[in-house]
């Protein structure tokens, strides 16, 4: 069963690099115990485009789909058992990288 | 037929929770597990009274449920063949050796930490209580239609993110348990303390109890769950005096002690001596279960031993150091010292419960006591002016015009 977990946060600033090797390290941690799939961080909303093309004339908007306080700033795809497991490890994820995580299975 | 109509009733609190976690168990789906388990129900009311009460009316039940879930798989299957897709997980090892009981498995699944906790109490109170949806949806003033989809939504949740059937692991044991009893104890909560017009919801208060027992039947080594049980019986006893003939509520000081119930008294002191024998550090339902304790052994209000409350009320706030808990601290520091120290401790408390009717109406009650009526009355308005239960309404408006002008 896999999970995306979301990083969210409210703030733009780069992780410090304390922050950095935390996540690496426990990067590390999620491959050597087989729950790694996917990682990421991703550049802040205002670098982000919606791509429309549902009427066959793509169309370009500037910025995010949905403008918030909270935004998505990374993300792990994880390999787990059941939720237990997953909020086990996104328990950590969530300290290592110094945000709050969400939790969510594919289907 | 009323011999049926007995054994029927006997066997939905006997065998119903039994009946869902095995069915669960078997096929992975709590979907699946409640309808069965309701169909074979339905069958019983049908057929027993024709048929006579079956010898083992567990085994029937379990036997026609997995039944009528065979059934609805199969015909479920021919309409698409996706079953078994979303199954479930269970670990398939028997958990912490004694306490391998799927009802077990039902609850903490139920009361999961990843479900909203009204979705707890609801899916608690229907998959392991075997409430109906439109008995729960009165229990807590809530359509039914929407507690009918806060129990489905809750369903779907464990289904599509796997929250798993099965006993936590002993390191997040406590942890889960202790969710477990909050769920438990606001069942009980909304029984004792019933929102609206009735003063007392005791179908409420007898479920939370009945739930209690089945836990710690199962979990009978954890001093928390039998602190709960206690804490519940000991303010269960007390309900024949807490609302007098005119619906007023009726304070401790008042209540006729004669019409305690002391079977409930026995049982709960009996606890909470077991669990102060057991010499192990005392948690918050324990300490809470002692000072009802205190209050129940005592012939008459004047007669409590306060000191011993307010020593028990200093270990509650250390581990649950809220102002509900130095409000109440407070109120018995009144008895023990008079009403003025009692509202300086209370004083700082003010932005904090601001919109908790117990505060001002204890704020009322120690400046009428300590002669400040003017501010009595001030205090009493804004009690009454907040929500909260009639019975207590009553009492408040009765205490206020009592301070004349």
């Amino acid at each position: 069963m896999q999970y995306l977990v979301s990083v969210i946060t409210d703030s733009a600033e780069p992780s410090t690099p304390e922050e950095m090797a935390a996540i690496s390290a426990f990067n590390r941690g999620l491959q050597a115990q087989g729950s790694w799939v996917f990682a990421g961080g991703l550049a802040e909303p205002s670098a982000s485009t919606v791509v429309d093309n549902r009427g066959g004339e793509p169309l370009f908007t500037d910025g995010p789909f949905l403008e918030s306080k909270e935004f998505l700033i990374g993300f792990w795809v994880i390999e787990a058992a059941d939720l237990d497991v997953a909020l086990g490890i996104a328990a950590e994820g969530s300290r290592h990288c110094n945000r709050k995580v969400e939790v969510r299975p594919f289907r | 037929m009323s011999g049926a109509r007995e054994a029927i009733a006997q066997a939905h609190s006997a065998e119903w929770a039994r009946v869902v976690a095995a069915l669960t168990r078997r096929f992975g789906d709590l979907d699946t597990a409640e309808e069965a388990a309701a169909e074979a129900f339905a069958t019983a009311v049908a057929r027993w009274p024709v048929d006579g009460v079956p010898p083992n009316p567990g085994a029937w039940l379990t036997t026609t449920a997995n039944r009528k879930a065979i059934d609805r798989i199969r015909r479920e299957s021919k309409r698409d063949d996706k079953e078994g897709e979303a199954v479930l997980v269970h670990d398939p090892s028997p958990p912490l050796g004694a306490i391998d009981d799927d009802r077990l498995r039902l609850v903490f699944t139920c009361c999961h930490p990843a479900l909203a906790v009204e979705a707890r109490v609801a899916l608690t109170l229907r998959m392991v209580g075997g409430l109906t949806v439109p008995e729960i949806a009165r229990a807590f003033l809530v359509q039914e239609t929407a507690m009918g989809r806060r129990i489905t939504r809750a369903k779907s949740k464990i289904k599509a993110a796997r929250i798993p059937y099965r006993v936590p692991s002993t390191e997040d044991l406590p942890a889960r348990v202790s969710g477990v009893l909050a769920v438990l104890y606001l069942v009980f909560n909304e029984g004792y303390l019933a929102r609206g017009s009735s003063p007392l919801r005791e179908d409420l208060t007898a479920e939370a109890i009945r739930l209690t027992r089945l836990v710690r039947a199962l979990l009978p080594d954890d001093g928390e769950v039998a602190g709960l049980l206690a804490l519940m019986l000991l303010i269960e006893a007390r309900r024949p005096a807490r609302v007098s003939s005119s619906g007023d509520l009726v304070p401790l000081d008042q209540q006729d002690r004669r019409t305690w119930d002391p079977t409930l008294i026995a049982e709960g002191h009996g606890l909470v001596r077991e669990r102060l024998a057991s010499g192990a550090p005392p948690g918050r339902y324990q300490l809470l279960a002692a000072i009802n304790a205190v209050h129940t052994s005592a012939p008459t209000f004047t007669t409590t031993d306060w000191p011993q409350v307010i020593a028990l009320y200093d270990q509650v706030m250390r581990v649950d150091p809220s102002p509900i808990v130095t409000l109440n601290r407070a109120i018995a520091i009144a008895e023990l010292h008079g009403p003025e120290p009692a509202l300086d401790a209370i004083a700082p408390l003010a932005p904090a419960l601001s919109h908790y009717r117990p505060y001002h109406a204890t704020q009322a009650d120690l400046l009428r006591r300590s002669g400040r009526l003017h501010e009595s009355r001030a205090a009493y308005d804004k009690a009454i002016a907040l929500p909260g239960n009639t019975a207590e309404t009553a009492h408040l408006i009765h205490r206020r015009d009592q301070l004349g002008q």
